[in-house]
This record gives structure tokens, sequence and C-alpha cells, in this order.
């Protein structure tokens, strides 16, 4: 679905390489996502989105390469820009990650604690529930993450995550380990949110059917490379073989490097 | 965000003006709950308003249900259309009485 490419930048990447030890994850990464712009990440196991993901929330130093974040080189950021920029911030990662000791209601609350403790308890209150009305968890507030079910976890994770309106909002993998009907609910709530609050969204995913529901243009990352950056008529047109196999969830059949491959193995360099 | 107080066909009108932003929405919050403590009847006027978050919805909602409490009037009046779209996400726009402006609301009261 889509819509006319609004163009004011709100992530560029530039040329990042990523390592994890020797082992080189990121290919020189470049990405421009608008504002108010779905962009979808997609691609297989170990292709890098999650590690694409990890440095766009600015957990880790690239190698080298820039991610301006509204304008700020997020690699280059001091901890205090960066606490400034994350409430730009909000992230719905794949587990949930609520806290269990807190109820959900005191959870959707904790990023106005943290970032704006200034506002009346009422009003957090308030907000809380109104996020929480947002995902279909009205009235919620008061039960511990442990009574809720995974769909519901995943829409209360959302709700924190939007409590304070971001400007960027992000989700790993929205749809992992939900049943079709919760996922596409999720997936009309993403669209909600772009709507009405023009937040730029984010989704890591390998969910074909919801990244073709909702995006505005998805990049297909392969071994730490985007092989392209479209929308979905331009991806489900692409003749690139990969892409296809992606598509059509055919299997790999590229050749091992042998060399490498042994290498990682007994993680000794190869002699000279 | 700035705003404006006036008085018209009975009704306190809080015009505000602006962002309605988590940097200044306890201000809106102030002014809308000493209207309503002042047992005023009262609209907010938000043909101004290009831009409200949660914080300045959550205080309308509080301002809302503290008029109900006391048995006083109160609507939105002049919403824009990025304002509604806030509002209907929460489904809001189905809660809150909402006019053009404050005449069609006096027309409503009849």
């Amino acid at each position: 679905m889509a819509t006319t490419a609004p163009r004011t930048p709100v992530i560029e990447i530039e040329n990042l390489v990523t390592h994890y030890g020797r082992r080189q994850i990121l290919h020189g990464v470049d990405l421009t996502i608008y504002e108010g712009e779905i962009m979808i990440i997609m691609g297989g196991s170990g292709s890098g989105k999650s590690t694409l993901l990890r440095f766009l929330l600015g957990l880790g130093r690239p190698t080298s390469g820039s991610i301006r974040m509204l304008g700020k080189d997020i690699t280059q950021a001091s901890p205090m820009e960066m606490h400034e920029l994350r409430k730009n911030m909000g992230v719905a990662f794949q587990g949930g990650a609520l806290l269990s000791s807190m109820t959900v209601g005191e959870n959707v609350q904790l990023p106005l604690r943290e970032h704006h403790g200034h506002l009346d308890e009422k009003t957090m209150q308030i907000m809380a529930r109104l996020k929480l009305e947002v995902v279909n968890l009205g009235g919620f507030e008061d039960l511990m993450p442990s009574q809720l079910s995974g769909g519901m976890i995943k829409r209360a994770a959302v709700a924190r995550a939007i409590i304070t309106d971001p400007k960027m909002m992000f989700f790993d993998e929205p749809s992992a380990g939900l049943d079709p009907v919760v996922s596409a609910e999720l997936d009309e709530l993403i669209l909600r949110l772009r709507d009405a609050m023009r937040m730029t969204i984010v989704v890591v995913t390998h969910e074909l059917q919801s990244a073709f529901k909702i995006a505005d243009r998805i990049t297909v990352l392969d071994k730490g490379r985007i092989l392209m950056t479209g929308t979905v008529q331009e991806v489900k047109a692409s003749d690139n073989d990969r892409i296809q196999s992606l598509l059509n969830r055919r299997v790999s059949t590229e050749e091992i490097h042998a060399e490498e491959y042994l290498e990682r193995l007994t993680m000794e360099a190869r002699t000279p | 965000m700035k705003y404006t107080v006036r008085e018209e066909g009975g009704y306190t009108v809080l015009e505000l003006t602006g962002e309605v932003d988590l940097s200044c929405s306890p201000e809106a919050r102030k002014q809308i709950l000493l209207c309503l403590d002042e047992k005023r009847n009262l609209l907010v006027d938000m043909s101004r308003v290009n831009y409200i978050d949660s914080s300045g919805v959550a205080s309308l909602v509080e301002g809302f249900q503290t008029a109900k409490k006391r048995n006083l009037k109160f609507g939105l009046v002049g919403v824009s259309g990025s304002a509604m779209s806030v509002l209907q996400l929460a489904r809001l726009d189905k809660v809150f009485p909402i006019h053009l402006n404050v005449q069609e609301r006096l027309k409503a009261d009849g």
C-alpha cells in the first residue's frame, strides 16, 4: 500500500559497517527513511536485519559509517544526547520485555516516569489507560504480565512504546508467535499509529504477508547487504534470485565457502 | 502553546494556540481545572491547535470527567484534522461533545 512518499528524512544510514567479533555482519548499508513512512526491513535468518535494528537503537558502536536520526549522528552521540534522542524513540521488542514485577499499567507508564516526571500523576495514569485503549487492552492495567497471553503482552509492549508519542517507532518481529488474527490486528494498529500520529515506523520482520500489507517501502537485506529498497510492487517484481527465493520461501542453495566456514568453527586465522 | 480565556454565551472559552505537548500540557491542565474549580461551564477552543499529544488529550479527559462530577457543561470546539486523528485513535471522538465552533455548541444547547 504505497502512499505518496513523504520527503523529510528522519533516519539516514550511510555506509554502515559492523562486526561481531571478527565476523563482518553489515557490509556498508545505505538507507534513508522518511517522515511518516513505514519501512519494512526484511531478510532471512542471518541477513543482518536484527543487527541493523540494534544499531538503529543506539545499542552499539559500528565499525564505520553513520546513522543520523532527526539530524543527529547517533554513532557519535554522547550518552546525554542519546538519552534526549530516545525520548523520540519507541521500541516494541519481540518478546514484549515487560517487567514481570510491575502491573501492566506501571509498565506502560515507565517511559513517562523515566523522561517526563514533571507530569501530574493523574495525567500519567490517564495517558497509560488511553494507550491501553488504543491497543485494545482497556481495563487491563492492574493485571500482571504473567496473566496476559502472548498477543496481549505484545500489545501492552506497544502501548508502553507509544506512551510518549514518539516520532520514531521500531518493531522487532511484531508478528512472531502470534496467530493470524492477532497478527492482522497488530498490522492494523501499526497503520493507525502512522496515520494518526504521523510516526515514522521501522518494522523488522520476515513475515511476508504482514510486510506487504503495511509497508510503504521494503528493504531486503541479505548477508549484511541491501539487495534492494523499493515499494511492495517493486520488490515483488524484482528479478533478483535471492529476493525471489525469500518471497517464494525457497531454500538457499548457496555454496559453502569451506575455508571461511572452517575458520569460524575453529576460530583460527587462515595461514597467510 | 499560548492560551486566552473569554466569556461567551454562558461558557468560559479556553482557546489554546500552537502545540499542546508534554512540555506545556501541565499548563493547559491547570487552566482547565482552574475554570472548573470556579464552577464555570467550559469550552476548549482548539481551532488554533496544530498538534496535541496524549498528555494534552489526558488533560481534556480529566477536565471532562471533573466537569461531569460537578454538573458543569464541557465541550470541545474547532477540533482540527490532526487533533481529531489523535482523538479518534483512542475513540474519544465518541466521548467528547465536539462542535464546529462556539455558536454551533450554543445552538445544540438550545
